[in-house]
């Protein structure tokens, strides 16, 4: 536990104006870093000897629609030798989705920010490659979005076999 | 054969080919998504010199199911059906890291015998994932009668799945404070049985692939990559234990009880495809040394925790007690609500590291659930180990990195 | 294909030859090898060891569409995978089957969402679907055996 009260000391210490909050919750640590300083922050995690947050587990987005700030980055980082992880979040309003890549410094994010893209539309700027990947290229709106419906069909009993059927006149062939 | 022309643009790609590709050189070459060495739909656009692969650009997505949306839709507890069709191979340790997530959430205590049966049951789960990955790996290259044999055996661990839950695969046995309910007589004998029986049944398939020439020219020097390569691009599992780093999340960062009990983590030294095979062996009899541990101190007692809050009472309560009918009703109309805040838990799929990520918004419905996927990981180094290799070699790649699409695509 | 342009109405005879070419069309029905989740898994079970359908004149998975007189449509069929799967069915000479497989493939089961095409008719027609999440390798080689019932009686100018 110790490491991520010194990781967060680190980073206090390096970049105090882009650390407004530490939140922990279930022995969990999560830092909040402004938008702006992600990719230093993560740089410094990883470079520090003593840190050496070298993995990144895990990169994802919550969208709290309505409420504002909208969205959400997760970062989850691991330190290999150390065996901690560490969290960072970074709030997004919905006016201004967009975040610097941390491409530079963790090759793998390429892919998650990509799915963080197709899926919540957040914009990561200097990306060397933002499509979709996991829907379709022409697929329209974000689908993990509060605001974009499940997409539930009515499922057809025989009570409303013939109501189901008008809806979709292409499915009888 | 299933490699077709491609038929889409190439200008949304210009920057992930050469030069050469543009101005007719290179050849592209569409990979999938109906191929039978993909391991599912997996689709590959690649670039050709010849037989050399110059450029490869996975296409994923064609499994995409929507389950992380899914899962917000519903009780904490009917979302758990979903995480078994993840990673569909693997689907007793998807229960088990979605319930550690809920059970971290909530703060929920398991009882020391269910802790042991997950145990047990992972890493049954584990040995017939890689029997599968065994299988069409070699059936890939071209080692036909292996697939057979190992399909075999996990037969009867697919038995043991069944004696429990009463499924064959999607057994969503592992719930939220424990299991769904006790193993029944039979389920300590069939272990035992298959203890009895399997190791010799690895010595089988290591006496068919680990000194086959053929084998060997096949996978030895095939994909190289180096420990700090391997964690910049996000592997894990056996594929990063196979350059050399120790790093096994049940060792690591202990969970569900896998502290007490006494296993090694095999190592590779060159990180290349044969080097992956090595491990995924090894670790199968790791995983026995598992079993027979959990087994041997298997504890009494119940299996499901007490905690009315979250955990159904069993049926014969119903009968005589108010608290308990009104119990039962509220969890299984309602569902239980947990607090405000996320959790993050990782465990050791047979894959990698499988990550759950788990928001509660005070409701009894997931905010968000996100799975970090190791194939989504792996899907992504693909280009970087396939650059300058064979056509040939890439069935071998591909199969190495031990792929589910159902994984990568969720 | 063939036999049928040229035989199809030659009255009296055909009812002989549509029970032999029938008969041995159930006798070597090549599967088309087509996974797509995790009742693929199930499938390569019932091929395999234990269930064995080469029993039923199957053992042989043809990879390509070309080759192949049944499809098996194996697991959940995503948005994106909808159009080319439409397109290997095309792909499949006449005369052609599909077992859909599961309930994901029969009527999209538990996933009722945005991604999942809520069952693979509205996208090719199916003969028998199979119930199951997944599947027993015994409930697909019966649904294969159904299918099989459905073959024996057809007639040759259905095709034709």
């Amino acid at each position: 536990m110790d490491l991520v009260d010194r990781a967060v000391e680190i980073l206090r210490g390096k970049m105090k104006d882009a650390i407004p909050a530490v939140e922990t919750f279930r022995g969990e640590t999560a830092v909040v870093v402004r938008p702006e300083a992600i990719a230093e922050a993560c740089r410094l995690l990883r470079d520090d000897p003593r840190l050496r947050f070298d993995f990144l587990a895990a990169l994802t987005a919550v969208d709290y629609w309505p409420d504002e700030p909208r969205f959400a980055v997760v970062y989850e980082l691991y330190s290999i030798p150390h065996r901690v992880f560490l969290r960072l979040r970074v709030p997004l309003s919905s006016t201004a989705a967009e975040v610097p890549t941390i491409e530079g410094v963790y090759p793998n994010a390429n892919w998650h920010e990509r799915e963080v893209f197709d899926m919540f539309g957040i914009t990561f700027v200097g990306h060397s490659d933002l499509r979709r990947v996991l829907m379709p290229f022409d697929w329209v709106g974000h689908p993990l979005r509060k605001d974009y419906p499940l997409g539930y069909e009515e499922v057809q009993f025989s009570f409303n076999h013939e109501e189901i059927d008008r809806k979709k006149p292409y499915a009888q062939e | 054969m299933a490699f077709e022309q491609v038929e889409v643009t190439v200008d949304e790609l210009k920057h992930l080919v050469s030069n050469q590709a543009l101005e007719g050189e290179t050849m592209l070459l569409n990979m999938g998504p109906q191929h039978p060495s993909t391991h599912g739909v997996l689709r590959l656009l690649l670039e050709l010199d010849g037989e050399r692969v110059v450029n490869c650009i996975p296409d994923i997505g064609y499994l995409h199911t929507g389950i992380e949306k899914n899962m917000e839709a519903k009780t904490y507890l009917q979302a758990l059906v979903m995480t078994d069709r993840t990673d569909y191979l693997n689907t007793v340790g998807n229960n088990l890291v979605y319930c550690l997530a809920i059970e971290k959430l909530v703060e929920l205590d398991v009882p020391p015998r269910a802790l042991a049966i997950r145990v047990i049951l992972t890493e049954l789960t584990r040995i017939a994932s890689h029997l599968v990955w065994l299988a069409t790996h070699a059936l890939d290259l071209a080692a036909m009668s292996v697939f057979l044999y190992c399909f075999r055996e996990r037969e009867l661990i697919l038995d043991i799945l069944e004696i429990c839950s009463g499924q064959r695969m999607m057994t969503s046995y592992i719930r939220p404070g424990g299991l769904w309910r006790d193993v029944p007589a039979e389920f300590e004998p069939a272990v035992r049985q298959f203890l009895r029986l399997f190791p010799a049944r690895i010595q089988q398939y290591e006496r068919l692939l680990t000194k086959n020439p053929l084998f060997i020219d096949r996978t030895r020097k095939i994909a190289v990559i180096s420990g700090e390569d391997a964690i910049g691009w996000g592997l894990s599992g056996p594929s990063l234990r196979a350059s050399g780093v120790d790093w096994d999340l049940r060792k690591a960062v202990p969970y569900g009880g896998y502290d007490q009990y006494e296993f090694e983590v095999p190592l590779g030294a060159h990180g290349d495809v044969y080097d992956r095979y090595i491990v995924r062996m090894e670790e199968m009899r790791q995983s026995l040394r598992i079993v027979q541990q959990a087994l041997d101190r298997l504890p009494a007692g119940p299996v499901r925790s007490d905690n009315r809050k979250f955990v159904p009472p069993p049926r014969s309560e119903l009968a005589h007690s108010m608290e308990a009918l009104i119990h039962h009703f509220k969890l299984w109309t309602e569902g239980f609500p947990a607090p405000k805040g996320a959790v993050y838990v990782a465990a050791e799929s047979p894959r990698g590291e499988l990550g759950c990520y788990l928001e509660g918004d005070g409701g009894p419905r997931p905010y968000r659930v996100y799975f970090r996927t190791p194939s989504f990981a792996h899907l992504q180094a693909l280009p970087i180990l396939a650059k300058g290799h064979l056509v040939a070699d890439l069935v071998a790649i591909i199969g190495s990195l031990d792929i589910v699409l159902g994984d990568a695509d969720r | 294909m063939g036999v049928e342009q040229k035989l199809g109405n030659l009255g009296v005879l055909t009812t002989k030859l549509e029970e032999a070419i029938n008969w041995s069309r159930t006798r070597a029905m090549w599967p088309m090898l087509f996974g797509l989740a995790c009742c693929a898994i199930e499938m390569m079970s019932a091929q395999a060891s234990d269930y064995d359908m080469s029993r039923f004149g199957m053992e042989l998975m043809r990879p390509s569409p070309r080759q192949s007189d049944l499809m098996i449509v194996a697991g959940r069929v995503s948005r994106k995978m909808a159009p080319v799967l439409r397109r290997l069915y095309d792909q499949m000479p006449d005369p052609k089957w599909v077992i859909a497989m599961g309930d994901c493939a029969s009527c999209g089961g538990v996933f009722n969402n945005y991604a999942i095409v809520q069952g693979v008719d509205e996208v090719v027609p199916v003969d028998v679907y199979v119930a199951g999440c997944p599947p027993r390798p015994e409930a697909l080689i019966h649904g294969i055996l159904t299918l099989h019932a459905k073959v024996r009686g057809e007639k040759l100018a259905d095709w034709a």
